[in-house]
């Protein structure tokens, strides 16, 4: 039983560059192209890994640690999410704001690093990235506090077991917009359409993309690979709140969960193929919006 | 007192050019500004010791130009302070010639080469030059360029910022300098390549405009045929460019339907040019006399069924932009330029269009096939980056409709070359079309032998980038790609 735990974030470290893969396909469809490989995040990552890397002058050694650390906070951040019922091989009692302090750290290191390079472009990157993530925040606490409160309990992988088919019919509207605001939070942290454009060369209109330019060769890889655990991490927290899988047989709930976890990457392909980028002003009404769909669940949980 | 008035594309000897006193000069140019007209060319050219300034204005009330010009020295009071429009014009003046214009209001040189009249031998660098600057704790300057990350052409733009907001953006061009107008005068042979590459994306706009030129100096008349057959090839560019843009603005706001369709679609015209001529820009189509490539019956009806395919593609492709609200919302109000805005700094084609000012040669200084077959001139009044894609979607309409009754009219065969005379010795020849970005404007003068003296080209980009200068005050930074991109404009074509 221990040894089934163990290999959730195991499997999740295995498939989660597919993630990217499945959103590029259903974009490509959309576009009336046939699209990239869904492996092409493997080959990426091989062949940077295969690469040196370079550095520019201007940088001090933050610029160097930036990545693994990224990385190691993310794949840290993996540990902790549990797949239905199948509880994570790491859990206590809280341990969602240590899932949000981790992204935070992440978040951090790579701000840091692009302000350490000088470059204008990436200090405006850095800049928006802050602002975007300050707002983002309130969402992820207060979709938390109503998870914690609708479940009784406090860990991430307790919360998920007790998402039962009674919970579901007593408080299914408030995980509804908890889901809804954490999918807000999804496209913003992991820069997508509507907030950010993952495809788009221009500095100037970039966010994320932007302050990981100077990277190259094996940070390069890493920094991919953070990306798409992050995108996992925040499919696999929606899955767990909207699809019943803990309801399921045992066997049959890791297929489920990997099939709505595409479900997510699917829909993302899809907001990204239908709706234009929003103006960069009008991006924290979108993220403050989330913010109050989990305020409005909150307050919904505590008079009723 | 008066101007010499000209038609599009018809010499007469120069000595007809008025030559008129600073002050009578300076008092013509702005009533004439302060009326309908605007400047279509204006530039220096070497005459004994000193120079004459020629100032050539469009007057579409009339259908006609006004030619006059002044003599200078080495220095003259600036006409940019009352002709705002004038403003780029003189700066190019001081940098062919080292002529200083007084009282200019930002002199520098717009391109980076050794001035013309003296030589001084040392290397010029590009982009070594002072630049505009708000100084303030919280102004940060963003530098973009002349590098840049697509593969584009070379440019460097300066924004002055506060947050994310633009103060200014100061434009420095000139790296794509291949000095044209000179090599025009060197080297007969070269001069239809050079015309064709002057802005490579507008080679029938161009060719056409430098073949009006010559026929014009030449007293050729073109056959109908011709005429038509360059209208026709004009029209597929301004299609094969207008669908592209309307992609490349779907391209920068993230939004992929429309933007890898008309990719596609914009190669689909592309090849119909291909399909008259065997090139996808239409190099070797348009001479002086005619055009080199008819047009049988079964050319014709393949043109017509490959228009009409494609056409319905476009349709649909495009229409998605107006039906979604996102895109909407993005376009509306992004990089707004006041039709006063526009007309003081003489803003052309499509721009022009936008901000509600109805400028189109076709419609104002009819030439070739126009004459005959009215084109109907579209216009926005907002001037945002929707009034842009706009003009460029109903230009789209307005061009299959006129290639359409072209395609229809067409004889089965017929003359499509004239012979030219001997070239005009001691002429000016001023030959305007309207290419898909907008006014394009080739003057021609010769010496007495009836060799090229003067080579003059002004592209519609001339004119237009200080007009997305414009645009960025007090937009979001990270609305500069879709601003550029609702201008386009060509870095060649202003270089030359």
């Amino acid at each position: 039983m221990k040894l089934l735990h163990w290999l959730l974030p195991i499997s999740a470290f295995i498939i989660a560059p597919i993630i990217p893969g499945i959103i590029n396909r259903v974009k490509a469809f959309f576009a009336g192209r046939r699209g990239v490989p869904i492996l092409q995040l493997y080959i990426d990552i091989w062949k940077l890994l295969r690469k040196g890397s370079t550095y520019s002058h201007t940088t001090s050694f933050v610029f160097r640690i930036a990545p693994s650390v990224i990385a190691a906070a993310l794949i840290l951040c993996t540990f902790f999410i549990p797949w239905g019922s199948i509880s994570s091989p790491v859990s206590f009692s809280g341990d969602l704001i240590f899932i949000a302090y981790l992204l935070d750290v992440a978040r951090y290191f790579t701000v840091i690093a692009a302000m350490d390079t000088g470059s204008a472009f990436e200090g405006m990157g850095a800049s928006r990235e802050v602002q975007f993530g300050f707002l983002a925040e309130p969402a992820f606490l207060m979709g938390i506090l109503v998870l914690v409160m609708v479940t009784k309990n406090t860990s991430t992988s307790g919360i998920m077991q007790h998402l039962s088919t009674s919970v579901w019919a007593d408080s299914g509207i408030l995980l509804i917009l908890v889901a809804t605001a954490w999918y807000f939070l999804l496209l913003t942290e992991n820069s997508r359409i509507p907030v950010d454009d993952p495809n788009t060369h221009l500095e100037l209109t970039m966010i994320h993309e932007v302050m990981v330019l100077d990277y190259s060769g094996p940070d390069f890889a890493y920094i991919l690979y953070g990306s798409a655990l992050k995108l996992w991490i925040f499919s696999a927290l929606i899955v767990n709140i909207l699809l019943p899988v803990a309801a399921l047989p045992i066997w049959l709930q890791p297929i489920v969960f990997i099939a709505g976890t595409a479900g997510v990457a699917i829909l993302v392909g899809i907001t990204e193929s239908i709706i234009a980028r929003l103006r960069l002003v009008t991006v924290p009404k979108i993220i403050v919006s989330a913010s109050a769909l989990c305020f409005i669940a909150l307050i919904f949980r505590i008079i009723g | 007192m008066i101007p010499r008035t000209l038609r599009n594309g018809v010499s007469v000897a120069f000595c007809e050019i008025p030559v008129f006193s600073a002050d009578e000069f300076r008092y013509i140019l702005s009533e004439y500004i302060s009326g309908m007209c605007h400047v279509s060319s204006f530039f220096a050219m070497p005459d004994g010791d000193n120079y004459t300034i020629i100032a050539v204005l469009s007057n579409p009330d009339m259908s006609t130009i006004e030619v006059f010009r002044t003599m200078v020295g080495t220095e003259y009071q600036s006409l940019t302070p009352a002709v705002p429009e004038l403003h780029w014009f003189e700066r190019e003046i001081y940098e062919q010639w080292g002529i200083v214009p007084a009282g200019h209001p930002w002199l520098k040189p717009i391109r980076f080469h050794e001035n013309y009249a003296n030589p001084s031998g040392q290397e010029v660098i590009p982009g070594v030059t002072d630049y505009y600057r708000i100084e303030g704790a919280q102004v940060h300057q963003v530098a973009v360029g002349p590098v840049h990350a697509g593969i584009i052409e070379p440019g460097h733009f300066r924004f002055q910022c506060h947050g994310e907001t633009v103060f200014h953006l100061e434009i420095e061009l000139g790296y794509q300098h291949r000095g044209i107008e000179r090599a025009i005068l060197r080297n007969k042979a070269r001069i239809p390549f050079l015309m064709q590459t002057a802005a490579g994306d507008t080679t029938i706009g161009h060719t056409s405009a430098w073949a009006m030129v010559m026929e014009g100096l030449t007293h050729t008349k073109t056959a109908h045929r011709a005429d038509s057959i360059r209208a026709i090839a004009l029209e597929l560019e301004r299609l094969a460019n207008h669908v592209g843009d309307l992609g490349a603005l779907g391209t920068d706001i993230g939004y992929l339907p429309t933007s890898s369709y008309n990719g596609r679609i914009r190669g689909d015209y592309l090849n119909m040019t291909a399909m008259l001529c065997g090139n996808r820009f239409g190099r070797n189509l348009v001479r002086p006399g005619g055009v080199l490539y008819d047009m049988d019956t079964d050319l014709i009806e393949k043109l017509r069924a490959k228009l009409a395919e494609i056409y319905d593609d476009t349709i649909s492709s495009v229409e998605l932009l107006w039906q979604t609200p996102s895109v909407m919302a993005r376009f509306e109000n992004t990089g707004t330029v006041s039709a006063q805005a526009a007309r003081e700094t003489g803003l052309v084609g499509v721009a022009a269009r936008a901000s509600g000012i109805c400028r189109d040669v076709r419609t104002d200084l009819p030439f070739g096939a126009y004459v005959g077959h009215q084109m109907n001139p579209v216009t926005f009044t907002s001037g945002d980056v929707r009034a842009r894609a706009g003009v460029r979607w109903f230009e789209v309409k307005n061009s299959v409709k006129f290639i359409q009754e072209e395609l229809e009219a067409m004889a089965p065969s017929g003359e499509i070359m004239s012979n030219p005379g001997n070239v005009a010795g001691d002429s000016i020849c001023i030959a305007l079309t309207e290419g898909w970005r907008g006014e394009i404007c080739h003057t021609a003068i010769t010496d007495s032998a009836g060799a090229l003296r003067h080579y003059k080209i002004v592209d519609p980009s001339f004119h237009n980038w200080f007009g997305l200068a414009l645009a960025l005050r007090d937009q979001e930074i990270s609305d500069f790609p879709l601003c550029n991109k609702s201008f386009n404009l060509s870095y060649c074509g202003h270089d030359l």
